[in-house]
């Protein structure tokens, strides 16, 4: 019950704070919700089932890219090439976990960059579609659906708003499933969970092509509401970025993407008023994070106050 | 010029990528070998030591080899106790658990990187190499009396490249010596082997770890400032060295020192082959899909022996 009232005042809250917020902030509260989907998709994967991947950047981007390029070339309608941005999410992750999936550990890690530095680099080989790191815009009256226009603040705070809604709610109900119990249990010792007759590895794979698909999902969104795709969303930083976002937040909690995403991003913001260098500060924020708070914030309040947090 | 010459320069533009690539593979290798820790930030160690040299270089007046040398001994010891700072600051407090000491030199990379743009600035700046004399190298070609000499146009080098490539050569080898033939060679090679073992025998494994992580990062240093007369210093330099080591790394088996080596030299000149006659993205496209996919089908490297 506590869940359902938490879950339920975290989106009421977003929903009301548009009404409140300046609009500075409700531009940037639609960026942040956005994203913080792609941070729920990673906490399926590195915060429920245990696995760390340092390649997501593949998956957001390929859902970015398959939303966004037939879109450009093929002039599809928003509704059809947003699909097309989920299967080609959904197919990606399932090769990627399939192959993947065979290492453990440092190794699962180093294969899934190095897939990902593959990606990024194909984008750039064939620059012509992709215009590569310029990457390019999605004209304003593409992007309509039903006579609403996407690019407009507020049409915008309410679709980010509904996706992030869609995705956080059902991994709050994935999570009470006997599917979800057994992700955990993965994660939290794998031999008893094989030993207790599951298919660890089929999970692990539906695990990792769910988080992929809702990444997926994230990216072409991203594309498709503020209008821009560019190879820079498949580099590194973007699967380091949520990573952090979710180790800020506190994995394995349903909350934690959000309040990671929203963190790191007021961190950067207002830090790039003092430096530059703002990615020192996300740097730093890593160290620190896995040095004094592996759990993150929403870990912490657990820990410390709250034991009912989901 | 014909195709001949073309390959035979490519050959050698390879064997310069090879010989840097093999000092900061094995200080990679060796750290991973020795402390299992994946160290990302690797490649920021070598980009710290081709700033070291800049400084070392510009700060000092007289013959351009006056500088050169100096740098060649600033560079590792600064770069070195840079790492026995980080090591004693964050991978001891970690525990030298793999996975979080990933995610924290993920973080690592990025502070020094940044802190290198901060207090470097973003310009690439050069070092004068200590001699640089141009050598024209002759060719075999068919002319109207047979065989002879020619001498293609475009077909040269420089004494300084020809000297990189032979003190790298030269500084592998006194690792490989030191490893297999010292005391401490010894020691390292028994804390790899069994690290409670290890420590049961009286061998400060702590203190083991600390040398070597600081070892691996003064390799680093050393090549980058073998490259930086040939190659700028630039605050971002250290990713493709990072990348390509990681590859040789792996494609030569994690922790085996031979395998590395080898491993460095082939990934080394095909990336120069590649890269002069194909599109260098494609070969790094591939070179990566390699590691991915050595790593899942003979994780022991192409050259490691499986573990028991």
């Amino acid at each position: 019950m506590k869940q359902h009232n938490l879950h339920g005042s975290v989106l009421a809250v977003l929903f009301l704070a548009f009404f409140v917020m300046p609009e500075y902030h409700d531009g940037v509260f639609a960026r942040i919700m956005v994203l913080a989907v792609y941070a729920v998709g990673y906490n399926l994967l590195f915060g429920y089932t245990g696995l760390l991947s340092l390649g997501h950047a593949l998956f957001f981007a390929t859902g970015m890219y398959g939303l966004a390029l037939p879109m450009q070339h093929l002039d599809m309608g928003p509704v059809p090439a947003f699909l097309t941005g989920l299967a080609a999410a959904a197919m990606m992750s399932l090769a990627v976990g399939f192959l993947a999936l065979r290492t453990t550990g440092v190794a699962f890690m180093i294969v899934t960059l190095m897939f990902a530095q593959a990606g990024f680099l194909t984008i750039l080989y064939f620059g012509e579609y992709t215009r590569g790191d310029e990457g390019f815009v999605i004209q304003q009256a593409d992007r309509m659906i039903a006579g609403l226009d996407f690019s407009d603040p507020t049409t915008r705070y309410f679709a980010a708003f509904c996706i992030f809604a869609a995705a956080f709610l059902f991994i709050a109900w994935l999570m009470r499933t006997s599917f979800g119990k057994c992700l955990v249990a993965i994660r939290e010792n794998e031999d008893r969970a094989r030993m207790l007759g599951y298919d660890v590895q089929l999970h692990k794979l539906l695990s990792i092509t769910l988080s992929g698909v809702i990444s997926g999902a994230s990216g072409a969104a991203y594309a498709f509401l503020f209008g821009y795709a560019g190879a820079t969303f498949a580099s590194v930083q973007y699967s380091i970025l949520p990573l952090l976002w979710v180790l800020l937040g506190g994995a394995g909690t349903t909350i934690g993407p959000l309040i990671g995403t929203a963190f790191a991003f007021y961190l950067v913001d207002f830090s790039s008023e003092i430096t530059d260098a703002h990615l020192l500060v996300v740097g730093a924020a890593i160290v620190l994070l896995t040095l004094f708070a592996p759990q993150g914030l929403a870990g912490e309040l657990r820990r410390r106050l709250f034991a009912w947090l989901p | 010029m014909d195709f001949g010459p073309h390959l035979f320069l490519a050959c050698l533009e390879g064997a310069i990528t090879a010989a840097v690539i093999s000092l900061t593979a094995v200080g990679l290798s060796l750290v991973f070998g020795i402390m299992r820790v994946v160290n990302v930030a690797h490649g920021e160690f070598f980009m710290l030591g081709a700033i070291v040299a800049w400084w070392t270089a510009t700060s000092l007046a007289g013959h351009p080899a006056f500088g050169f040398s100096a740098a060649l001994v600033t560079a590792p010891l600064v770069v070195g106790l840079i790492a026995i700072i980080i090591n004693r600051l964050i991978l001891v407090r970690l525990n030298y658990d793999p996975e979080r000491t990933i995610v924290a030199t993920i973080g690592l990379l990025y502070v020094i990187q940044q802190t290198a743009l901060m207090t470097f600035g973003p310009d690439a700046r050069p070092v004068e190499p200590p001699f640089n004399t141009r050598i024209a190298i002759p060719w075999i070609g068919f002319g109207d009396s047979g065989f002879e000499l020619i001498w293609p146009w475009g077909l040269a080098t420089t004494t300084y490249k020809l000297a990189v490539i032979a003190a790298a050569i030269l500084i592998v080898a006194t690792v490989w010596l030191v490893i297999s033939r010292t005391r401490f060679g010894l020691i390292m090679r028994a804390t790899q082997q069994d690290g409670e073992m290890a420590t049961s025998f009286g061998i400060p494994v702590r203190r083991v770890y600390a040398i070597v992580f600081a070892f691996g990062a003064a390799l680093a240093a050393l090549g980058a400032v073998l490259i930086v007369p040939v190659q700028q210093a630039h605050y971002l330099m250290g990713g493709d060295p990072l990348l390509l080591s990681f590859i040789v790394v792996i494609i030569g088996g994690l922790g085996s020192l031979p395998g590395t080596i080898i491993a460095a030299v082939i990934i080394g000149m095909s990336d120069g082959i590649i890269s002069v006659f194909f599109s260098p993205t494609l070969a790094k496209i591939l070179a990566t899909l390699l590691v991915a996919l050595v790593l899942v089908f003979r994780p022991q490297g192409l050259l490691g022996r499986r573990r028991a």
